[in-house]
């Protein structure tokens, strides 16, 4: 695999049968192969054809990463295979709910900077916060780092979906 | 969709409805308490035959051997828990090779799914990495189109092993039966025909080479008989020359003078320097596995490379390829030779008059050479023994089958046995599975009941399934079984002396059973060679036996296999036998880790 050396980041869609055992094959297949899961999503889509979506979010080379594709593309209840990060821009979003704990000033901190990251507060005490907050990974990161030395405690995150930007579909 | 009746019959009798509309006229199997309703159903008809295994890896073994020889699926039986983990080893050595397989598991009734029930045993989730695909049929309604699809995905496109797992009250309750469907699968469609403009590329860069090779693999036999004419027919109209994998031995006729023979670690010196020269490579149904490629970084530095494969993940896995041609071997090659003929691109005929030159005198060089002592007394060399089975059977002229266990004899049986025919040999390559050989020969036999069937096989390697002489002789299968005794589990003796200092642990088999009364005792009959003037009368009594033979060979204890291409080498790094010198580089740190 000489001349194949720079890394990147893949956003890959899976359309699936919506069938038992599917989510088990997938992650095998990474596990066993030993490529890397960044982010996993999946959940039904398109309700009357007994389908599901998963969206994976992976890193590697070039190579590795056609190799992955080709791979999710032969397991048998795979309908389509989608690499969003190569066929064109794409939007990627993730759902976070971030607990703070936190007392005094830090408070009004912490409201301040949910604010400009549009995270809203879906359960309060005196001495905590919860957002939720949807975005970009980044953004989500990005907001998480500010949070940190404000007392975040907790965090549980959806992973990500995607999909294409304008009128192209998987 | 498929049709479904209403008639409802017990789950049992509409597998087996299934199963005959499928084509299948044998299982191998053996029972247990899950499939006791299956055992009952077919015990009360006669369009499928049971064959009666001694052990569930040799059951799945058989049908590869029989799969392998027919080009038709093999067809297992196991019972639920133990029947089904002894059946993994066989799953996983038809995965790697790409043997068509359906296995039928028993398995607890659904209720008990999931409780530690009395020999449950989770076989989708065990097999899952084991399987091309697995069913757990849950409802009896789909029962029916399972079995049907199950062996359309064994089948197709790249062919594998298929699990089926059947809950005991799924086989006894009534369910409906349907007919295999007409419309496509609804997500699993192989690509079976080349793109035209990948097959235009191809010619155009076959046109051009001066230093051309053709590298064929197993790939061309999955894709039956016709595939291998066509491939012949594209060596010959080409007149480049052609090497192959130990699993594509007999696509292309050993005897054409185009043939290299076979390549990789154990490959002749004119087909690995012809592939480290090659200025462009056709690989057709080869994989670029790591026993053929050596050191990636050094294969074939100057080549462009077109790959023919029908499973895109097998392209630009390893190696990267110029051309990329997706699709059926046969209807690739069949595309190629009409695009060779419609280009009227000149040949660099010059050129190619050159390289064969190059290639003859690296033919010259006889790497297979090895020097028998014929005097009575003297000691067998396992390569002659193996090349006057192989003249004594051609000169017999009947249909002959070789299988294989795994080691040196292995090898040396690629090496020196000569195939004309596809379909004629079945190793176990991929997984490299010791105790493969005699099983699959009991499974082609069954399948040609009047052919030669022999397994070549090492002392150590038949211990692993000698159970199943006990099958041979219950079904009256003459297979032979040719032992290459070398009291030595020899491929890891091998790699002992040259990797490991000589410190041959643990590679020696203290205790060996006396073979010839081994078979006896399983009503077979026995025969031994100690020194070269008994070799020949062996071989020949062997033939003109029509029952199940032993022969038990006493070869050269410390024989090596060469040439050698140590891991972690390149092709120009082969190391030679003790009649060459060798340009070996030897083992290097990073070579060492490598299997
Ligand atoms: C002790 C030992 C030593 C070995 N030494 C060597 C050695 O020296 N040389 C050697 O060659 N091997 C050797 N092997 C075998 C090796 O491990 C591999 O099994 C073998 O090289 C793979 O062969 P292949 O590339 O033909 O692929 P296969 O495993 O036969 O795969 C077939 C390929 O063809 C494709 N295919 C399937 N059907 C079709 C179709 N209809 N049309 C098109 N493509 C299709 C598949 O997708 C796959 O890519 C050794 C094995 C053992 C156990
Ligand atoms: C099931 C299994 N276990 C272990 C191995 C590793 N192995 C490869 S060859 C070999 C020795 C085979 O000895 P024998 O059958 O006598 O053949 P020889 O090499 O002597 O011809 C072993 C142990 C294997 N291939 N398969
Ligand atoms: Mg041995």
């Amino acid at each position: 695999m000489a001349n194949d050396t720079g890394f990147r980041s893949a956003t890959i869609s899976v359309l699936v049968d919506n069938e038992s055992g599917v989510l088990a094959r997938v992650i095998g297949l990474f596990s066993g192969r030993g490529y890397n899961i960044d982010s996993l999503t999946v959940a039904p889509v398109e309700d009357g054809r007994g389908r599901s979506r998963i969206n994976v979010v992976t890193s590697g080379t070039e190579m590795v990463i056609e190799q992955i594709k080709a791979q999710l593309d032969r397991l048998v209840p795979v309908h389509r295979v989608a690499d969003l990060s190569k066929e064109g821009p794409h939007l990627a979003r993730e759902m976070a709910l971030i607990k703070i704990l936190c007392a005094g000033e830090r408070r009004a901190e912490a409201l301040r900077l949910a604010d400009a990251f549009r995270a809203r507060v879906v359960d309060a005490t005196t001495e905590s916060f919860v957002f939720e907050m949807t975005g970009n990974p980044d953004k989500l990161d990005a907001f998480l780092d500010l949070m940190r030395p404000l007392g975040l405690a907790e965090v549980s995150r959806t992973g990500v979906a995607a999909i294409a930007r304008g009128t192209r579909v998987i | 969709m498929a049709m479904t009746t209403s008639e409802m019959r017990p789950g049992a009798e509409v597998l087996l409805r299934a199963l005959k509309e499928q084509g299948v006229e044998v299982i191998f199997g053996y029972p247990g308490g899950a499939v006791l309703p299956i055992y009952d159903a077919i015990f009360q008809q006669n369009a499928i035959r049971h064959v009666l295994v001694r052990h569930e890896q040799a059951a799945v073994h058989a049908a590869e051997g029989y799969a392998r020889s027919t080009g038709k699926v093999g067809v297992v039986l196991v019972t639920s828990g133990p029947g089904a983990t002894n059946a993994v080893t066989g799953l996983v050595d038809a995965l790697m090779d790409s043997i068509p397989i359906v296995c039928l598991t028993g398995q607890v009734p659904t209720h008990l799914i999931g409780n530690d029930a009395f020999q449950e045993a989770d076989t989708t989730g065990i097999t899952r990495p084991a399987t091309k695909h697995n069913y757990l049929v849950r409802k009896s309604e789909d029962l029916a189109r399972v079995v049907h699809e199950a062996f359309y995905v064994a089948r197709s496109g790249r062919p594998g092993p298929v699990v089926i797992d059947l809950p005991k009250d799924i086989v006894i309750n009534p369910a409906p039966y349907a007919a295999p469907a007409t419309a496509p699968h609804r997500s699993y469609r192989p690509v079976l025909d080349p793109a035209p403009d990948a097959i235009a590329k191809a010619v155009d860069l076959l046109k051009g080479a001066k230093r051309p090779i053709i590298y064929t693999g197993g790939g061309v036999i999955n894709a039956g008989p016709a595939a291998a004419a066509m491939l012949t027919r594209l060596v010959r109209e080409t007149g480049f020359p052609c090497t192959s994998t130990l699993m594509g031995l007999g696509a292309c006729p050993a005897s054409d003078p185009h043939f290299l023979g076979m390549l990789g670690m154990h490959g002749t010196v004119e087909a690995n320097l012809a592939m480290h020269g090659c200025d462009v490579m056709l690989a057709v149904g080869a994989r670029f596995d790591d026993r053929v490629t050596g050191r990636l970084a050094a294969f074939s530095p100057q080549a462009k490379k077109i790959h023919i494969d029908i499973d895109p993940s097998s392209i630009n896995k390893n190696v990267a390829v110029e051309v990329a041609i997706v699709g059926d071997a046969g209807r690739a090659l069949s595309a190629l030779l009409d695009a060779w003929a419609r280009n009227t691109k000149p040949q660099d005929r010059p050129a190619l008059a050159a390289w064969w030159r190059e290639i003859e005198a690296w033919r010259g060089r006889d790497c297979l050479r090895y020097t028998q002592a014929t005097a009575p007394g003297a000691i067998i060399k396992p390569q002659h023994a193996i090349r006057r089975l192989y003249e004594i059977t051609r000169d017999l002229g009947r249909e002959t089958f070789i299988t294989t266990e795994v080691g040196q004899h292995q090898m040396w049986a690629a090496q020196h046995f000569r195939f004309e025919r596809p379909n004629h040999w079945m190793t176990s390559g991929g997984l490299g599975t010791m105790g493969y050989g005699l099983p699959a020969a009991m499974g082609v036999q069954i399948a040609h009941p009047e052919a030669l069937v022999i397994d070549i096989a090492g002392e150590a390697s038949i211990l692993m399934n000698i159970q199943e002489m006990s099958t041979l002789s219950q079904y009256r299968l003459p297979v032979k079984v040719f032992i290459l005794n070398n009291q030595y589990m020899g491929m890891v003796r091998q790699w002992q002396e040259l990797l490991h200092g000589g410190r041959y642990a643990e590679s020696y088999t203290a205790a060996l059973p006396d073979f010839v009364r081994l078979a006896e005792s399983f009503h077979a009959v026995g025969l031994r060679a100690r020194t070269i003037e008994e070799l020949d009368p062996v071989i020949h009594e062997m033939l003109a036996t029509d029952r199940a033979v032993i022969a038990d060979i006493a070869v050269d204890q410390a024989e090596n296999c060469f040439p050698m291409i140590p891991s972690g080498a390149a092709h120009n790094e082969m190391i030679l036998g003790p009649e060459h010198e060798s340009e070996a580089a030897g083992i290097t740190d990073e070579g060492l880790v490598l299997v």
